[in-house]
């Protein structure tokens, strides 16, 4: 499983940006054009159905990020952009992990889910459809733990965070 | 009125003047309601001209320039145009017709998608849905254009949004809430800038583009002379600062001067106002003025420490951080710093062989001494443009008109129509090279119906000469793609378009023949200068080297093979 997610150099981008056409081109230029590699993106409306938020968690070093940095503040359909060190932020993500389970095995990965406080989402004679929440790490360990019954299929909805307290995200 | 309509009596509300456009089909009704206005069409013979030419028009007169191109190729044709605008941030709007929008993305008839095409050449792009949003997105874009660091602006316009009834306002609200303009200049910064000024014993100042584009021109020259401090200019930083004042070094970098790139060596701080620390003048990051205390004023927040960490920024208009920054700085002692600097210019001054056939450098600095350095240059990219930088000097802003950034061919020409256009009473001269110059030469008819009284001066060497050069120094003499054999005789060319022409071939008919060029008015004038073939551009900073590395004359022996970019 990859632990890209997890890298000391994983950075996290807030965006605030204006809900039209073209403006996830434009964010995601930025980055494609000094070779960055966006890891997780997640884009959705805010409480104002004009504008919308991004969060990008892109890998790698620290002033090639913070020139892409700027080169999005500067597009003008950013209103701005916030990167946020871990403490200062709630991060979550969403997993939903297919795992092949037959009857012998199913309370085995009921337990460890629980101990994830997970949920199953979907039960066929075969498999089972789990979902986790929580950061990164934790999925990742959810992920590593249910790695021996065999991952038919991972989804994850990537990271999003919000600023704690009065701070704007 | 329809949208095309309302879309007119917006440009007009913005004052414009010109558009440079071809037509096409689905810009026909935009066409139809130009027909109605006091707008003059000039109508280009490519679409990549009527670009270059709205941007010299900008660059003259710092007004936004107008494109106005049908869809598909016709839109397309303007990206070299955009992207030399943008990387030198030339305020441009272009508007493009697009296919009707129930049909945008199915690969209708000339439907390109321009919005996504030109999104990494344009400072902001719309592509227009509503015919009612047309001023608004108008008011927008020349706003964006012409503010902050300028940049072109692409407006896509669909058919049926063109040709549709239009009942919005003409003044609308603009609606940029992520649009941001640097502010004042932050005092402290200035002040900060001014200490390390102060303590300064080698101080250079290196003027760019942004001196340029802010009108810095004067409290410049005030900052200059009160510090007592050598000021050298980049390719685009050509007429912030006159070049001749005993305080210029002239141009920098690659082909700069020698003592400019020696100072650069030896400065004990720099003072970067308007430039970007480009890899013409810094091709070696580590080695670029090692010791020296580095200052940077831009109003792009995101060029500082872009490639220079900096000692003190200030992120502003670079005339209202000058103005600022004057007032806290004190007269320096820099005698012993201009003594060295004058006995460099000495004993390495810019120089060419006057005898053994017509050298181009002669003909462009006897083009400089006959009309006095007043006029407006314009220029394509390579060894005339390096020699033009060279022997033409530049005094006052926005009379420097080249391609740096994008290092476009066959800009310098349609350049000069609308530098032309923008500044009438101006003299316009195109100095070109013989390979940019058929790249867009199809322009003579634009010239010549328009009858503006452009000089171009075209340098024939038959040769892409500033790669033949490289590959004389670097690669054996291995010449590859380079000859330019069959070039037409310039002047049967322009006679064909009823141009004037004249021709040198000696440099004993320099002065004589120049001297009649310049005085010939009723219309645009081509002047075909016969040059050697093989000549070579110095000094010169090989690629990806340090100014350490500068050579005034061809080596003895073979050079490395540069690391840099061309």
């Amino acid at each position: 499983m990859s632990t890209l997610l997890t890298s000391p150099n994983l950075h996290t981008l807030s965006v605030y940006v204006n809900n039209k056409p073209g403006v996830l081109v434009r964010v995601a230029h930025v980055f494609a054009r000094r070779g960055f590699n966006i890891e997780s993106l997640v884009v959705s409306p805010t409480a104002d159905g004009r504008y919308s938020r991004m969060t990008v968690t892109a890998d790698g070093d620290g002033e090639t990020l913070e020139q892409i940095f700027k080169q999005v503040s500067k597009l003008v359909d950013v209103l701005h952009a916030t990167e946020h060190t871990h403490q200062e932020v709630v991060e979550k993500e969403l997993a939903l992990i297919k795992v092949r389970v037959a009857e012998a095995q199913r309370t085995e990965v009921l337990q460890i889910l629980a101990h994830f406080k997970g949920a199953t989402v979907d039960f066929t004679p075969q498999s089972v459809i789990v979902q986790v929440t929580g950061n990164t790490e934790k999925i990742e360990a959810c992920v590593g733990m249910l790695e021996k019954y065999g991952i038919i299929e991972l989804v994850r909805t990537g990271k999003v965070i919000m600023a704690r307290g009065e701070t704007e995200t | 009125m329809n949208g095309a309509e309302a879309l007119i009596k917006c440009l007009e509300k913005e004052g414009v003047e010109y558009i440079f456009g071809y037509s096409g089909g689905n810009v026909i009704p935009i066409f139809d309601a130009i027909y109605d206005s006091k707008i003059k069409l000039i109508l280009s013979r490519h679409e990549q001209g009527a670009s270059h030419m709205a941007d010299g028009y900008a660059r003259a007169c710092g007004k936004p320039g107008v494109v106005l191109v049908t869809s598909g190729p016709g839109a397309t044709n303007t990206i070299t145009g955009l992207f030399t605008a943008h990387m030198d941030s030339v305020p441009m709007i272009v508007i493009s017709g697009q296919t009707i929008t129930p049909l945008l993305g199915k690969d209708a008839f000339q439907e390109a998608d321009i919005f996504g095409i030109s999104m990494p050449c344009v400072k902001h792009s719309y592509l227009v849905r509503q015919t009612n949003d047309l001023p608004r997105v108008l008011k927008e874009a020349f706003h964006i254009a012409a503010t902050g660091r300028p940049g072109p602006v692409l407006i896509d316009i669909p058919k049926n949004i063109s040709a549709g009834p239009f009942e919005g306002s003409l003044d609308p609200e603009m609606d940029l809430p992520g649009y941001k303009i640097p502010g004042p200049v932050p005092k402290a910064d200035i002040l900060k800038m001014a200490d390390l000024i102060n303590r300064s014993e080698r101080p250079l100042l290196l003027v760019g583009h942004g001196a340029v584009i802010s009108r810095a021109g004067s409290v410049l020259r005030q900052l200059a002379e009160k510090l007592q401090a050598p000021v050298t200019n980049t390719l685009l930083g050509k007429g912030a600062f006159p070049e001749t004042h005993p305080l210029s070094l002239g141009m920098i970098g690659m082909h700069g001067t020698a003592y400019s790139n020696m100072a650069l060596t030896r400065c004990d701080l720099i003072l970067s106002i308007g430039s970007r620390w480009d890899d013409r003048i810094n091709g070696d990051n580590a080695q670029f003025c090692v010791g020296a205390k580095k200052l940077h004023i831009d109003i792009d927040p995101a060029e500082i420490n872009k490639i220079v960490r900096c000692d003190a920024v200030c992120i502003g208009d670079a005339r209202l951080a000058l103005e600022e920054l004057l007032k806290h700085v004190v007269p320096l002692n820099t005698k012993p710093w201009l003594r060295e600097i004058a006995a460099n210019r000495r004993k390495f001054p810019l120089k060419y062989k006057k005898q053994g056939g017509l050298k181009a450098q002669h003909v462009i600095e006897s083009a400089w001494e006959v009309t006095g350095g007043k006029a407006i240059v314009t220029t394509d990219v390579g060894q005339h443009q390096m020699w033009a930088a060279q022997f033409f000097l530049t005094d006052e802003c926005d009379t420097w008109l080249s391609s740096g950034g994008a290092g476009t061919m066959g800009f310098g020409f349609p350049a000069a129509i609308g530098a032309q256009l923008a500044k009438p009473g101006s003299r316009v001269i195109a100095i070109v090279g013989d390979g940019g110059f058929q790249m867009t030469l199809c322009e003579l008819s634009t010239a010549a119906i328009n009858k503006l009284p452009v000089k171009i001066l075209v340098i024939d060497n038959k040769f892409l000469g500033m790669v033949r050069q490289w590959q004389e120094l670097f690669f054996d003499n291995r010449l590859s793609g380079v000859d330019l054999e069959g070039n037409p005789d310039f002047v049967k060319l322009a006679e064909a378009y009823g141009v004037k022409a004249f021709r040198i071939r000696r440099a004993a008919d320099i002065r004589k023949v120049l001297a009649k060029a310049m005085a010939y008015n009723e219309g645009p004038c081509l002047i075909h200068a016969e040059v050697v073939k093989e000549d070579n551009v110095f000094p010169m900073v090989p690629a990806g080297r340090s100014a350490h590395h500068m050579i005034v004359e061809r080596p003895k022996t073979k050079m490395e093979k540069p690391t840099g970019g061309t």
